[in-house]
């Protein structure tokens, strides 16, 4: 009996270890990840534009495609790559405990998120911010003379704080009508429950798209809040967040330079008068970059397999996409917008 | 007062054959009158009522079925050719709401074990089933079997358990929380009752502490929380974590509802069977566990079907079930906004599978004829 029941918990032992398959991180990031052949992606679990599946089940997306831009870098096959689906509840402990190599999820980069839960930052791809959509039949021009409206708003959100900080500033009074979910506001919204909908203005933009007429709508111009988001690794592997950032340095650059995938080959194969680019696409040498352990055609393989980020952006967000969003914020430096890459020097 | 002399016929006292009751007051017409149209109130009532489920009956046929679209490309598609339900988002993305992610090539291994899975329940639950015996055997394996054809390993390419998804991912949470907590469930609720002091605090405390606690937290403890205990870098399956959260809950609410049944039985049963001179395990299997089961079967079911339903809340760590699944369908640009038929579609699966099993334990209490005691 003592036998069996010896012989019964090492099996126990045997197969919890093996359910565990212990793979213990070792020396660097970018070592796993080559080892294990694919990345681990955290994405979001839907949101329009920014990640979603498409007929045939592949996800595709904004923040997609900062995952493939950095898979194509380091295996040069921008598919090398695994997603893992998170929620705004999950994320962070995903990064944290090392079951995702890098999170790209729509995450607004906050100091307490940067420092307090040591998290690495490492850009920004996209200039959120909270807005407000209203019917146009209600003729409000601007957020200021929403006074004494009634506001859709998602419950438990900084949206909801934002909301009430701004209409404190304006000394004007509003009736928050709370939601629990986004289609629920929605609906809400057109069923005419409230007078106006907030939440981050890509937010708006795609509910008015997937309203029956969106030009019944208008989005404020108002932007009562920043939400600046972007990809982010774990602290401690300094290597790994430069691979990252410089994926997305290179796609935002590539877009400055008039560097585009249908271009990239040709360009990438000859000596351009820009020596910027031929330090990008690896015609001349960018020093350090064997300190990254990235092949000479790294950023070639990122833009050609994904796309610059003009190119990504007009894809899944802009102007052709039911969503149609207008670059705003998010256009280059050189077009008054905040997108700016450091040099590749 | 004097009747008007009539020209029937006199029959001697008692004699008289019955008459048909007065016109009006019977069949359909005396039915109607007497439900429907008794008074003035009643019977505007009656015409609103009719007028009020024809508008609904017609709009919904309508929503459903007749302005419906079943072929379309997007929303925008779905919407130039008709006002009613866009069903081409169903139909586009069924493999999704089925499988999730599951690769399109290797899409059989759950059909098929699926497919297998009724020859496995039928002996389990029906006790007529031909060779019965042998096909137990057959249940037993089962678990390893269907585990086998849906992860792979051993000549089959493993799909990881981060592609499985919509009701394939119920499937699996569902019937595998049903088939673990049952025996542990009843494990649980005979430890309650246990003599040995040891035995009954532990189960007790488990019980107490599981059902104290809702399923969500310990959703986050399995997706959040043990991944802080374990040492980093560790990869204990996600799928795995949950489902063992999910029946520990289960086996917790399954043992309150067996010793529920334990305790339902006439004292008189236990110190026969202990008169007889029984083991403790002879007594249990042989006298009072079938008594407790057959008395405890609604409760059970009642847990299965919650458990069962429960299995959505997945969705909250991440997990791709047919909510999930609508999720993400829903945040394509080119579907988004369409809710309604999303959630009806999910929301009919859900009850064909409940209605089975609350229809199964009727006959099942039928059969046993429960309501006999």
């Amino acid at each position: 009996m003592r036998i069996l029941s010896r012989a019964l918990s090492g099996g126990l032992a045997a197969a919890v270890g093996l359910a565990m398959a212990v793979s213990m991180a070792s020396a660097g990031t970018l070592d796993d990840v080559r080892q294990r052949g694919h990345l681990i992606c955290g994405i979001n679990t839907g949101l329009v534009g920014f990640a979603a599946p498409d007929d045939k089940g592949v996800w595709k997306g904004f923040d997609v495609d900062v995952c493939r831009a950095v898979a194509a870098a380091v295996f040069g096959d921008a598919n090398k790559l695994r997603y893992k689906n998170l929620t705004g509840k999950t994320r962070f402990t995903a990064l944290r405990s090392a079951e995702i190599d890098m999170l790209s999820r729509n995450t607004t980069w906050t100091f307490s998120r940067d420092v307090d839960l040591q998290l690495t930052f490492v850009g920004i791809n996209y200039y959120d911010g909270q807005g407000f959509m209203a019917p146009k039949k209600l003729g409000v021009k601007s957020a200021g003379e929403l006074a004494g409206a009634s506001v859709c708003i998602q419950t438990g959100t900084t949206t909801e704080l934002n909301l009430a900080d701004f209409f404190r500033a304006n000394n004007m009074k509003y009736e928050p009508v709370p939601i629990e979910t986004n289609a629920e506001a929605r609906t809400n919204y057109l069923a005419g429950r409230c007078d106006v909908y907030t939440t981050d203005r890509s937010g708006l933009a795609a509910t008015r798209a997937a309203t029956d007429n969106p030009d019944d709508h208008v989005v404020l111009p108002e932007i009562i809040s920043k939400e600046p988001l972007g990809p982010l690794v774990r602290h401690g592997d300094d290597q790994w967040a430069d691979i990252v950032r410089w994926s997305l340095n290179a796609m935002i650059a590539a877009e400055e330079m008039g560097v585009t995938s249908k271009n990239v080959k040709e360009m990438a194969s000859k000596e351009n008068k820009n020596k910027e680019v031929n330090r990008l696409l690896g015609v001349e040498e960018l020093q350090g970059r064997e300190r990254l352990g990235l092949s000479k055609d790294w950023a070639v393989n990122i833009i050609a397999q994904v796309g610059n980020y003009g190119e990504v952006f007009e894809k899944h967000l802009g102007k052709k996409t039911p969503i149609g969003l207008d670059r705003g914020l998010n256009a280059q430096w050189t077009d008054g917008g905040l997108i700016y890459a450091p040099p590749f020097r | 007062m004097s009747l008007p002399a009539t020209a029937s016929p006199t029959y001697p006292p008692g004699q008289h054959p019955d008459l048909p009751p007065p016109p009006g007051s019977a069949g359909v017409v005396g039915w109607l009158r007497a439900n429907l149209f008794s008074s003035v109130f009643n019977t505007a009532l009656t015409f609103v009522s009719v007028w009020l489920i024809y508008e609904f009956v017609t709009a919904a046929i309508d929503w459903f079925v007749l302005e419906a679209v079943w072929e379309a490309g997007s929303r925008v598609d779905c919407r130039k050719q008709g006002d009613g339900a866009c069903w081409a988002v169903i139909a586009t993305r069924v493999d999704q709401f089925v499988y999730g992610f599951y690769p399109a090539d290797q899409r059989w291994r759950p059909v098929l074990t699926f497919v297998l899975l009724f020859p496995a329940l039928a002996p389990v639950l029906f006790d007529r089933t031909p060779y019965r015996s042998q096909l137990l055997w057959f249940s037993l394996a089962y678990p390893a079997l269907g585990a086998w054809l849906i992860h792979g390993g051993l000549g089959l390419p493993v799909v990881d358990t981060d592609a499985y998804g919509g009701f394939l991912l119920t499937m699996i949470l569902g019937v595998t929380g049903i088939v673990a907590s049952l025996p542990l469930g009843i494990l649980l609720a005979l430890g309650r009752q246990s003599q040995l002091l040891v035995v009954r605090v532990l189960c007790v405390t488990f019980i107490e502490v599981v059902r104290g606690v809702p399923l969500i937290t310990l959703l986050f403890i399995a997706s959040t929380m043990l991944n802080y205990f374990l040492p980093p870098g560790t990869n204990f399956d996600l799928l795995i974590r949950v489902l063992i959260m999910v029946t520990l809950f289960a086996a917790a609410y399954l043992a309150e509802a067996v010793r529920g049944g334990l305790q339902a039985i006439s004292r008189g049963q236990y110190e026969a069977a202990d008169s007889l001179g029984l083991s403790y395990w002879k007594k249990t299997w042989l006298i009072t566990l079938p008594q407790a089961l057959k008395i405890a079967i609604p409760g059970m079911v009642n847990v299965f079907i919650g458990l069962y339903k429960d299995s959505t809340l997945v969705v909250i760590i991440g997990l791709l079930d047919p909510l999930g699944v609508a999720r993400a369908v829903l945040a394509d640009a080119k579907w988004n906004g369409l809710s309604n038929e999303t959630y009806l579609f999910i929301a009919l699966f859900f009850f064909m599978s409940c209605f089975a099993m609350s229809r199964y334990s009727l006959w099942l209490e039928g059969r046993l004829s429960v309501g006999d005691r």
